[in-house]
C-alpha cells in the first residue's frame, strides 16, 4: 500500500495518533506530526512510497510537533523529535516541511555506517551511476532535478551511500531540494514536475522540494554500479566543459565531502580507493542544463565495466 | 522493583535476547541508543557468536553503533599518545581514569564505549606545570568566564575541561575524585600511591582495582548528571564481575572503602548493580557495606530516586515521576559537593551573574 492510498484526512489523523511507517530505499521511518503541513507536503511529495505495516521494525522514529511555549501564541514553531529528542533548535512553524527533509538527512547521515556516505547527487542510467559531490550553491540539485526529468533515474540528491561490502550504490530516492533561483528555473524546464509550497527566509533561503519520479521510488531497491565522479559547477554564460580529473585530486576533494569517510577508519579508505578506480572523475561546468543533458547523454563507462557487464549477461 | 526493561534484560542476559521479536527488538535499540549503550549490546552478542541471529534490521543498528564505538577507541588511544608526548618532560606519570583507564588496561568495561573527553589526576602541586605543559601542546582552556574559573581552581576537584585547538578533543585534569568543597574527601595521595603502572608502560598509570571501583561508585553517586547513569552503572557491574577473581579483592574493597571514607557510594553502587543487573556480590560483602547504609526513610527515597534516574532518559523507561527525580539527583548532588552556604552563592550566581548560553 502506498501513501497515496490514503485520503488527505485520513492520511492527516494517521499522522496524529499512531503514525505512518514509512518505506524510503531501504529504511523504515516511523513519523508522526500534528502540523498540516507537514502532512499535506508527505501527501503530495511521498503519494508514490510505501507504506509498511503498522508497528513494524522502525530505523528512526521520528516526530515534528509544536513546542508547547508562549511563542506558539505569536510566532509559532516547529520542532524535530528523534525518538523524543530534540535535535534541533526550533525553526518557525512555516519551515516545518522542510524541517522534516533536512531531519531525515540527518538520521541516515549520523546513523548508517555500513556505508561510504558522500554529501552528492546520484543519478544513473543504463545501470551505471554518476555521483556529484558538490559544497551547497554549486548547483547540484539543480543539474539533478534536470537529469531525472530528462530519463536519468534518481538514487538521492543529498547522500551518495556506497556499501562498503561491495561498492555498489544504495538508492534512496527522496524529494529534491531546490533553493532560490532553481525553483523557477526546474519549473520552467519541466512544467509537470510537481513542487511542494515555497518556503521563504530558511537558514538555506527559499526552498521547495520537488517530487521524486514515480519510476525512480519503484527501483529503490535496486543497487547500482558506480561509473562516474562528476563534480558540477554551475556558471553563468560558461560553454559547457567536462574535464578529466586526476584520481589523486578527485579522491581528496570526494573525502572532503564525506560523512563518514574518517569514522570507517580502513574500510573507508578501501572503500573510497575503490570507488575511485571504479570511477572516471570530472569537473564539469555548465550554465545551459540543455547542454548539461546531452553531455551527461554522451557519458562512457570505463571499458572494465563494460566487460564486467557483458560477463554478467552471459 | 524495577520494572524488567528489555535493555536492563539484555545487559544481565544477552543470550536471551536472539528470541526477541522485532517489535522487541525496535524498542531495546532505541532504549540502548538512549544509554548509549548499543555498541556494547553488540559487542556481548558478538563474543557469545550470537550477532547472526539477530535479525538483519536490528543487526544492522547494533553493526552501525559498533563503527561508532571502534572509532572511539582508537580515538582514545592516539589521544594518550599526544598526552603522554606532552607530559614527558614534566616528569610526572600521567593516571588515566574512568573509560580511558578500561581502555588502555583492555578491561571489560571498556567494550563498545562511547567518549567524550579523557580524565587524568596528577598531583595537586603539579597542576600548574601539567596545565602549562598541555597549553604549550595545543590544549586550551574551555570556560572563559572568571566565575567560572574560580569555580574550578578554588572549588572543584579538576581544572576546568581543556580542549584541543586542532583535534577538538577535551581533556579532563583532575587532582582529586571529589571537589575540595565536598563532604567527603578521599585523600588522592593515597589513590596516587596505590596507583599501579599500566603494563608495557614506563609513564602511564591507572588505579589500583579496588580504587578504580570506588572512583566509579563516587562519580556515579555524586555526579549531577545522571543522562549516563546506566551506562556508568555498567561500568560498575563489568569492574566488580572481573575483578572478583582476584583472591583478596572483596575484603580489600571494604577495607580500602572504609580508609578512604567512602562506605556510602560503595553501597550504593554494590544496591543498584545487583538490583539493576544481578551482579554477583557475596552476601558476606552485602554485610561489610552496611555501616555505608542510610537510615530506612533515606534509602527508601533514595531507591525512588536512583530507580528511576539511571533508567535511560527513553520514555519507555520513564514514569510520571522521572522528571522530578533527575532534579532532585542534580540538587542532591550539588548539595554533596559543596556546603549550603556555598552552594546557595553558586546556584544564585548561575541564575542571575554568569552570561546565558545561547
Amino acid at each position: 500500500m502506498n501513501v497515496s492510498a490514503l485520503t488527505p484526512s485520513e492520511l492527516k489523523l494517521r499522522l496524529k495518533t499512531a503514525g505512518i511507517y514509512l518505506q524510503t530505499g531501504s529504511f523504515t521511518t516511523h513519523l508522526k506530526t500534528t502540523i498540516p503541513s507537514v502532512a499535506e507536503g508527505i501527501g503530495l511529495l511521498y503519494a508514490d512510497y510505501p507504506l509498511v505495516e503498522q508497528d513494524c521494525f522502525a530505523d528512526f522514529h521520528i516526530s515534528l510537533t509544536r513546542p508547547r511555549n508562549l511563542r506558539r501564541w505569536f510566532k509559532p514553531q516547529a520542532l524535530f523529535l528523534f525518538d523524543g529528542n530534540t535535535i534541533f533548535k526550533p525553526l518557525p512553524l512555516d519551515q516545518a516541511f522542510p524541517m522534516l527533509e533536512w531531519g531525515l538527512n540527518w538520521c541516515v547521515s549520523t546513523h548508517v555506517n555500513h556505508c561510504l556516505m558522500i554529501h552528492a547527487a546520484v543519478v544513473e542510467k543504463g545501470g551505471f551511476a554518476a555521483i556529484m559531490p558538490a559544497p551547497p550553491g554549486s548547483g547540484k540539485s539543480t543539474l539533478c532535478a534536470a537529469l531525472v526529468n530528462r530519463g536519468w533515474r534518481l538514487l538521492s540528491d543529498e547522500l551518495a551511500l556506497i556499501r562498503v561490502s561491495d561498492g555498489k550504490l544504495i538508492p534512496l530516492p527522496r524529494p529534491v531540494s531546490l533553493k532560490n533561483e532553481s525553483i523557477e528555473i526546474i519549473r520552467r524546464y519541466e512544467p509537470n514536475a510537481i513542487f511542494s509550497r515555497k518556503v521563504a527566509d530558511t537558514i538555506k533561503g527559499t526552498v521547495a522540494h520537488m517530487k521524486a519520479p514515480a519510476d525512480s521510488i519503484a527501483r529503490a531497491a535496486e543497487a547500482v554500479q558506480l561509473a562516474w565522479v562528476i563534480f558540477p559547477k554551475y556558471q553563468a554564460g560558461a560553454t559547457a566543459c567536462l574535464e578529466t580529473l586526476p584520481q589523486s585530486r578527485a579522491f581528496m576533494r570526494v573525502a572532503d565531502n564525506s560523512f563518514n569517510y574518517s569514522l570507517l577508519g580502513l574500510q573507508g579508505f578501501k572503500a573510497m580507493t575503490n570507488l575511485i578506480d571504479a570511477s572516471l572523475c570530472y569537473d564539469f561546468t555548465y550554465s545551459k542544463l540543455d547542454d548539461a543533458i546531452e553531455i551527461f547523454g554522451a557519458l562512457k563507462p570505463q571499458a572494465s565495466h563494460n566487460n564486467h557487464t557483458y560477463a554478467n549477461e552471459l | 522493583m524495577i520494572p524488567n526493561y528489555l535493555i536492563l534484560q539484555a545487559l544481565r542476559e544477552p543470550e536471551a535476547l536472539i528470541s526477541l521479536s522485532l517489535l522487541d527488538w525496535d524498542l531495546l535499540i532505541r532504549q540502548a541508543r538512549r544509554a548509549n549503550l548499543l555498541a556494547r549490546i553488540c559487542l556481548l552478542l558478538d563474543e557469545r557468536s550470537l550477532l547472526e541471529q539477530v535479525p538483519p534490521k536490528p543487526r544492522q543498528h547494533l553493526e552501525w553503533s559498533r563503527v561508532i564505538s571502534e572509532k572511539h577507541i582508537q580515538a582514545v588511544h592516539w589521544e594518550i599518545t599526544q598526552i603522554r608526548k606532552a607530559l614527558e618532560k614534566v616528569g610526572v606519570p600521567v593516571v588515566l581514569l574512568k573509560g580511558a583507564a578500561y581502555v588502555m588496561a583492555k578491561l571489560p568495561s571498556a567494550k563498545g564505549r562511547l567518549f567524550s573527553d579523557i580524565d587524568i589526576i596528577v598531583p595537586k602541586d603539579s597542576l600548574s606545570v601539567v596545565e602549562a605543559a598541555l597549553m604549550l601542546h595545543g590544549w586550551a582552556a574551555t570556560h572563559h568566564d572568571a566565575y567560572d574559573q574560580r569555580y574550578y581552581r578554588t572549588w572543584m576537584h579538576e581544572l576546568p575541561p581543556m580542549q584541543h585547538i586542532k583535534r577538538m578533543t577535551v581533556i579532563d585534569v583532575h587532582h582529586a575524585i571529589l571537589p575540595e568543597t565536598a563532604a567527603l574527601h578521599p585523600d588522592s595521595a593515597k589513590l596516587l600511591a596505590a596507583a599501579q603502572l599500566l603494563d608495557g608502560y614506563d609513564d602511564v598509570k591507572i588505579f589500583a582495582p579496588v580504587d578504580m571501583v570506588l572512583h566509579s561508585a563516587v562519580h556515579l553517586f555524586h555526579n549531577d548528571q545522571l543522562d549516563q547513569g546506566l551506562r556508568d552503572l555498567v561500568d560498575i557491574d563489568s569492574l566488580l564481575r572481573h575483578f572478583s577473581r582476584l583472591p583478596t579483592f572483596w575484603t580489600d574493597l571494604s577495607v580500602r572503602a572504609h580508609e578512604l571514607g567512602l562506605m556510602r557510594p560503595l553501597f550504593y553502587a554494590l544496591r543498584y548493580a545487583v538490583h539493576f543487573l544481578n551482579t554477583p556480590v557475596p552476601s558476606g560483602m552485602m554485610k561489610a557495606t552496611q555501616n555505608g547504609r542510610p537510615n530506612p526513610l533515606t534509602l527508601f527515597f533514595t531507591d525512588q530516586l536512583f530507580e528511576r534516574a539511571l533508567l535511560p532518559a527513553h520514555k519507555s523507561c520513564s514514569d510520571w515521576l522521572t522528571g522530578t527525580a533527575r532534579q532532585i539527583l542534580y540538587v542532591r548532588a550539588t548539595w554533596l559537593r559543596m556546603p549550603s552556604f556555598l552552594l546557595a552563592r553558586h546556584l544564585f550566581h548561575k541564575a542571575f551573574i554568569s552570561p546565558k548560553p545561547e
